[in-house]
């Protein structure tokens, strides 16, 4: 590993920028995270940025119940982030469904069978300190080139 | 002939080293964080660290571009290098102390000039990309564009005029007098505007239209858009100073004096920016034209009379 790339290793670790999804989240999990960016938790600090357009972000945070009809938005959103790229699954919706499990539009998957999922951060919703952690480790990945989307093209790139 | 190579060396050598891009894009990026940092502190945050705009370009330029479908590739390429070769071009230009570019009859016109490139590959950059978004953006930029470049444009003219020449050495080295004061402060009245700050932000206005022009851009084009808006922040500070603030004999306590001013008219910028909410695309219109008209005729007049 050259030096140019370790530079940019290492800034992908110091910049994270976020892009909220919700995929049919009650809104708990969303309300959540703008705590993150006021002076009590001020996420600035870690390099954190909020970008409403996923063309800029480097972290995807999604929340809530999958619905049948959010899944293609999932995908379509996903695919609109440039490598490399980072997905955290923010509350325990998109693991499991969570109180909404069952229901006849909810999509009774986990969001990882969906797109690959590198942090959990569970909670209904999680506190700000837990979502900022999942970013933290998120970034750290990143840095690694450890998370699912890089692993995935390294290992084509290989084949 | 050698005449012609050892001009053309000092022109690279201005373009590319001081005031150019080795040097400016630190000191743009020193100027983005102390912009940032001001306002998470006036905010009662943390902020950012020190080498937080470095390390997003960094990492920008790491990143996979993805180009939109249906887009021209070479237009859409092509815009953020223009925009930071313009930029660069414009302030290998200003006269700040130690630039080896020497100095040519008329140059103040293609200062302005060379600084409306940006704000066109702006416009430009939110029509190619064919997000709906990014055109609103392109078309609030270029509309209050009209606005804010009467108050800017007058008051460098006025200074020109002043002067008697269209050279930016001969601007700097003119008598200190009440021209000065009045088309400075018709100059700090175009820069928030310029500057893409609250209240005038209303092309970035991410709450409205989600980003600015630059929407459907990511990765090194991004990169190249963020290292000209810093180039940018560095040539309207060190331009302001160079015209306006009365230049010593010693160019390293010129130096100073004048990036302490630049720092100084950011920091002023920054607290307006904090303090003030973001206003509509008319009132902003209105008060360039009214407010900024009535500056520009006023510092016009005391060009005229002696």
């Amino acid at each position: 590993m050259n030096l140019i790339e370790r530079v940019i290793a290492i800034s992908r670790r110091r910049s994270p920028w976020i892009c909220r999804l919700n995929a049919g989240s009650c809104n708990g999990c969303d309300i959540e995270i703008t705590p993150l960016l006021s002076p009590r938790y001020d996420a600035e600090q870690l390099g954190v940025e909020l970008h409403g357009t996923p063309k800029h972000a480097d972290i995807v945070l999604i929340s809530g119940t999958l619905t049948l009809r959010s899944r293609e938005a999932i995908l379509d959103i996903y695919a609109q982030v440039p490598n490399p790229k980072a997905v955290v699954a923010l509350g325990s919706c998109p693991a499991s469904g969570n109180v909404f499990a069952g229901s006849p539009l909810v999509l009774s998957e986990s969001l990882d069978s969906v797109v690959p999922v590198d942090v959990w951060v569970p909670g209904c919703p999680p506190r700000p300190q837990a979502i900022l952690d999942g970013i933290a480790r998120a970034a750290k990945l990143l840095e690694d080139g450890a998370t699912k989307s890089q692993l995935e093209s390294r290992r084509g790139r290989l084949s | 002939m050698n005449a012609v190579w050892s001009s053309l060396g000092s022109y690279l050598l201005a373009f590319a080293v001081w005031p150019g891009l080795l040097l400016a894009a630190p000191l743009g990026w020193l100027e983005l964080w102390f912009m940032r940092k001001l306002v998470a502190r006036l905010q009662g945050r943390q902020g950012p660290p020190f080498f937080q705009p470095f390390f997003d370009f960094m990492k920008l330029l790491g990143k996979e571009t993805v180009i939109p479908r249906g887009v021209n590739r070479g237009i859409f390429l092509a815009l953020p290098v223009v925009s930071v070769a313009a930029v660069t071009a414009a302030l290998a230009i200003v006269p700040l102390p130690g630039n080896p570019a020497p100095s040519l009859p008329g140059d103040v016109v293609l200062l302005l000039y060379l600084m409306e490139v940006p704000i066109l590959c702006e416009v430009l950059a939110g029509y190619v990309s064919r997000s709906i978004y990014g055109q609103v953006a392109a078309m609030r930029e270029a509309l209050l564009s009209l606005a804010y470049n009467l108050p800017f444009l007058v008051a460098i003219i006025a200074m020109a005029q002043e002067a008697g020449s269209f050279q930016m050495s001969t601007l700097q080295a003119a008598p200190y007098g009440l021209v000065h004061l009045l088309a400075a402060v018709t100059f700090l009245l175009a820069l928030p505007a310029r500057m893409k700050l609250n209240p005038f932000s209303i092309a970035n206005a991410e709450h409205e239209i989600v980003a600015d022009s630059h929407i459907e851009y990511s990765g090194p084009p991004l990169a190249l858009f963020k290292l000209s808006h810093a180039v940018e922040l560095v040539l309207l500070t060190e331009l302001f100073a160079v015209v306006f603030i009365p230049a010593t004999p010693w160019p390293l306590v010129n130096l100073l004096v004048y990036l302490a001013a630049g720092v100084a008219v950011l920091g002023g910028v920054t607290l307006l920016a904090t303090a003030t909410a973001r206003l509509r695309l008319t009132q902003a219109f209105r008060f360039y034209w009214v407010w900024g008209g009535l500056a520009s005729a006023v510092t016009l007049a005391a060009t005229l009379v002696r």
